[in-house]
């Protein structure tokens, strides 16, 4: 790990832009990365609100979601990719070598673009996270299934069949289950790398309302192609391009008044 | 220019390839039917029994037999009427007055054909078949029936000593059998008290042990041994006075007739009922003078335990090393080259395998364990010496590469995300690997014990030297303890085809045979292959990755 640069405020692109947080609960500073001789992500420093949305925004390849496996190192798992910088979850380095990846993707969660049941029943998906850990003995799982598949507003469609496979559910039940495989081992921070790209309309309807109800206890990362999904559920919002934070602050304000061209050129279409 | 859309454009290669692959998949259907279908027609017309019929020839002998085929006699001159002189091959039976089972007999030579309803054919145990007329039934100088009481007093008297004859088997093999293996133990225990040489007070301890036991053993021999002599005794009292077609007459002890039918008087449900249970004998009964008669039963349990050990070695081993490559190794030079290695096994002719399984699992490990845990029984080996272990192992061996491949394919064929869900929620990698990626390729490696059974149970040439045998005393699995007898030597259905079709001495009788065992070895191989596709589709269900 390099030492954090210090020179702070060269790196957002217009500190103007840069929203005012008090408790962050991450903070990327001077984050690059490689992957072999490409990089992909260009000295990013920013800090996240807690119990919000923020939502990554900009055109295929801008690396938002490379950065958003970042924040649970999932990009660990893939052959030649290096890191400089660093990111504080709670003010302690992720990339600490003292730090137990397991533990933190316990604690950070995360829901991919494609819905990615197990091949199992719908209460052992939900169960997965806390049999791993040895959280709950086996009477207080089905209070910790049932409480999860609430708190993913599936319980309703799916308590008759909870034994049954999970993958015989729809593509946007799917998603709300791999949703309450994520909160049923009570993470902080959740990341939803494109969650409803797969999905028609009222599907995607269901999860942004959820996303709103998790709001109140997650800290919610979400990368989207959608604009108008970014401008309708997020907090705050980043622009990206081409490895860089472009513009990042309160979606109200990004998207009424963006105050870099580029931001202003991608939001109203004329690039992207 | 326009087009109409009822204008046929023509694609003559298109319609050409059709129906080449058309044709070339009713080319392979036919092949496997007809397969089948020499096989079905060779060996399952072995158990039908057809008529005896009693022949008058020309130069006043008799001929009692089944009519089995007909043909022109070769290179013979055209009858007056322009006919060419035709021969039948009669199934004569009666090997130990005639000396051959089988007989040409030209057409013209036969002056008078009859079906006589009490022409009798009696299966023995030595010798083959009995055709002839059955005359009296004795005991001692006693007769018990005779003329025309005496067939329902003979078929009364075979099934009363069938069931003696399971008794006497029982008490041969099971009880005598039981006390044999526990003399020679007792035997064994001496010897290796010798070599253990122990001190004093306990080499005398042990002494007195072995004395009293093996004394014990002997008294129950020797009980055991007055018991049999007497069952016998009565078990051969009984004779059967029997007469040939050409008048020669014949003792036999009712006891060596396994079976007395009288095909003549039989009706079609009669016939039926025999057939099957010629069938069931093949199935489920020891083989009989030298493996031309009786059943196969210990070839068929050889063939199954021995794959079934087979997959016992080769599955753990296999998906260990597959997921080692898959999961965890780096990619690189190194397993590219295991890789190719893998591969190449899988083309390795298999005789070779025999050898390194003689050299490395029978004389070298074989022989290691004979020197350090049986010293008492050498110079006689116990495990230096082929077993159904070691053919196993040497199998296993065999189909390793099989199982790698398909294992590494099913690994490979589960989703990434998949494996990345288990991750982001904290999951290790072994974690990942045990309860989500293993199961959901659980399918795949299936597959890969599929074909390895596939390939083992057809295996015969590396058997032949690493334990498989023409006729083994015992099976590797029974009633004394350990019951499961590793070292012993083993009966195959592959090897059993080999040796019934062209090691006997009586190749014509069989023949038939040699198909209907073939027949066996492909059920056999189709019913263990079912069971596995059955798992594999039930897993299938049970662990699909994919849905949407």
């Amino acid at each position: 790990m390099s030492s954090p640069p210090t020179e702070g405020p060269e790196l957002v692109p217009d500190t103007a832009t840069a929203p005012l947080i008090d408790k962050p609960a991450l903070t990327v500073d001077g984050l690059s990365l490689w992957y072999g001789e490409t990089k992909a992500l260009k000295s990013i420093s920013m800090e996240i609100p807690e119990r919000k949305i923020t939502a990554f925004i900009g055109p295929s390849g801008c690396g938002k979601s490379t950065l958003l496996r970042c924040f649970n190192r999932l990009n660990d798992l893939i052959d030649g990719v290096r890191v400089e910088g660093d990111i504080r979850f709670h003010g302690a380095s992720i990339f600490d070598p003292r730090v137990d990846v397991n533990t933190l993707r316990t604690r950070i969660g995360m829901v991919f673009q494609r819905s990615n049941p197990f091949p199992k029943s719908i209460y052992e998906n939900v169960a997965y996270g806390c049999r791993i850990h040895r959280m709950q003995k086996t009477r207080d799982l089905d209070e910790v299934v049932e409480k999860s598949l609430r708190g993913a507003a599936l319980w309703d469609e799916v308590k008759d069949r909870l034994h049954e496979s999970a993958l015989g559910l729809s593509g946007g039940q799917q998603q709300r289950l791999c949703i309450a495989r994520a909160i049923a081992v009570e993470p902080e921070v959740i990341l939803l790398d494109e969650p409803c790209s797969a999905l028609d309309p009222i599907a995607t309807a269901k999860i942004e309302d959820l996303m709103q109800e998790l709001k109140q206890d997650y800290t919610l990362l979400t990368v989207t192609h959608n604009m108008q999904q970014a401008a309708r559920c997020s907090d705050f919002t980043a622009f990206m391009y081409l490895g860089e934070v472009i513009e990042y602050g309160e979606t109200g304000r990004l998207f009424v008044k963006p105050q870099v061209k580029q931001t202003e050129d991608y939001i109203t279409g004329r690039f992207g | 220019m326009a087009i109409g859309l009822h204008e046929r454009r023509p694609d003559r290669v298109g319609d050409a390839m059709t129906w080449l692959c058309c044709g070339a998949l009713a080319v392979s259907l036919v092949l496997i039917v007809g397969l089948l279908g020499v096989l079905a027609w060779h060996g399952l017309g072995y158990f039908w029994q057809p008529r005896l019929e009693l022949l008058a020839l020309r130069d006043g002998g008799k001929v009692l037999g089944a009519v089995l085929e007909r043909e022109e006699i070769p290179g013979a001159a055209l009858g007056a009427d322009g006919v060419a002189p035709t021969r039948i091959r009669v199934e004569v039976g009666n090997r130990d007055l005639t000396g051959a089972d089988f007989r040409w007999i030209d057409d013209a030579d036969v002056v008078a054909r009859s079906e006589p309803r009490d022409a009798a054919l009696l299966e023995r145990l030595e010798w083959g078949n009995f055709h002839g007329f059955v005359r009296s039934v004795k005991r001692g100088d006693e007769t018990l029936a005779s003329g025309a009481d005496a067939w329902p007093a003979l078929t009364r008297l075979v099934a009363e000593k069938a069931r003696e004859r399971e008794s006497l088997e029982r008490l041969e093999k099971g009880e005598l059998g039981a006390l044999n293996y526990a003399l020679e133990r007792a035997r064994l225990a001496e010897r290796k008290l010798a070599l253990d040489a122990p001190p004093e007070p306990e080499r005398t301890r042990r002494a007195d042990a072995i004395a009293a036991e093996t004394k014990a053993l002997h008294a129950r021999y020797e009980a055991l041994a007055a018991q049999l002599a007497e069952v016998r005794q009565r078990f051969d009292a009984e004779t059967v006075q029997l007469e040939a077609a050409d008048g020669a007459a014949k003792e036999l002890p009712v006891g060596a007739v396994v079976r007395a039918v009288a095909p003549n008087a039989l009706g079609f449900g009669g016939r039926v009922g025999l057939y099957l249970s010629r069938v069931w004998e093949f199935v489920s009964a020891d083989p009989r003078e030298s493996n031309t008669e009786g059943g196969i039963f210990p070839a068929i349990f050889g063939t199954v335990m021995m794959v079934f050990l087979m997959s016992i070695f080769v599955m753990p081993f296999g998906v260990i090393a597959a997921v080692y490559l898959r999961e965890y190794a780096k990619e690189g030079i190194a397993v590219r080259l295991v890789r190719i290695a893998v591969n190449n096994l899988a083309g390795v002719p298999s005789i070779v395998f025999g050898v390194f399984g003689l050299g490395f699992f029978v004389y070298l490990i074989g022989g290691t364990i004979d020197q350090l845990f049986h010293p008492e029984s050498l110079p006689t080996p116990t495990f230096g010496t082929g077993g159904i272990l070691w053919a196993s192992l040497t199998l296993a061996l065999l189909t390793v590469p099989v199982v790698i491949v398909s294992s590494e394919e099913g690994l490979a064929a589960v989703p990434r995300n998949v494996r990345e869900g288990s991750l982001a929620l904290g999951a290790t990698k072994f974690e990942t690997l045990w309860r989500v990626v293993l199961p959901a390729a659980a399918p795949g490696i299936l597959t890969g014990l599929i074909l390895a059974l596939s390939r083992a149970a057809g295996e015969v040439a590396p058997l032949m030297i690493v334990g498989m045998v023409k006729l083994a005393p015992s099976l590797p699995l029974d009633g004394n303890f350990p019951f499961v007898h590793l070292e012993r030597k083993f009966m195959h259905l592959g090897f059993h085809i080999y040796d019934v079709g062209f090691q006997s001495p009586n190749v014509e009788a069989a023949k038939p045979l040699v198909f209907a065992t073939a027949l066996l070895l492909i059920a056999v191989v189709l019913a263990t292959n079912l069971l596995a596709i059955l798992v594999r589709n039930h897993l299938r269900q049970k662990y699909a990755t994919r849905s949407i």
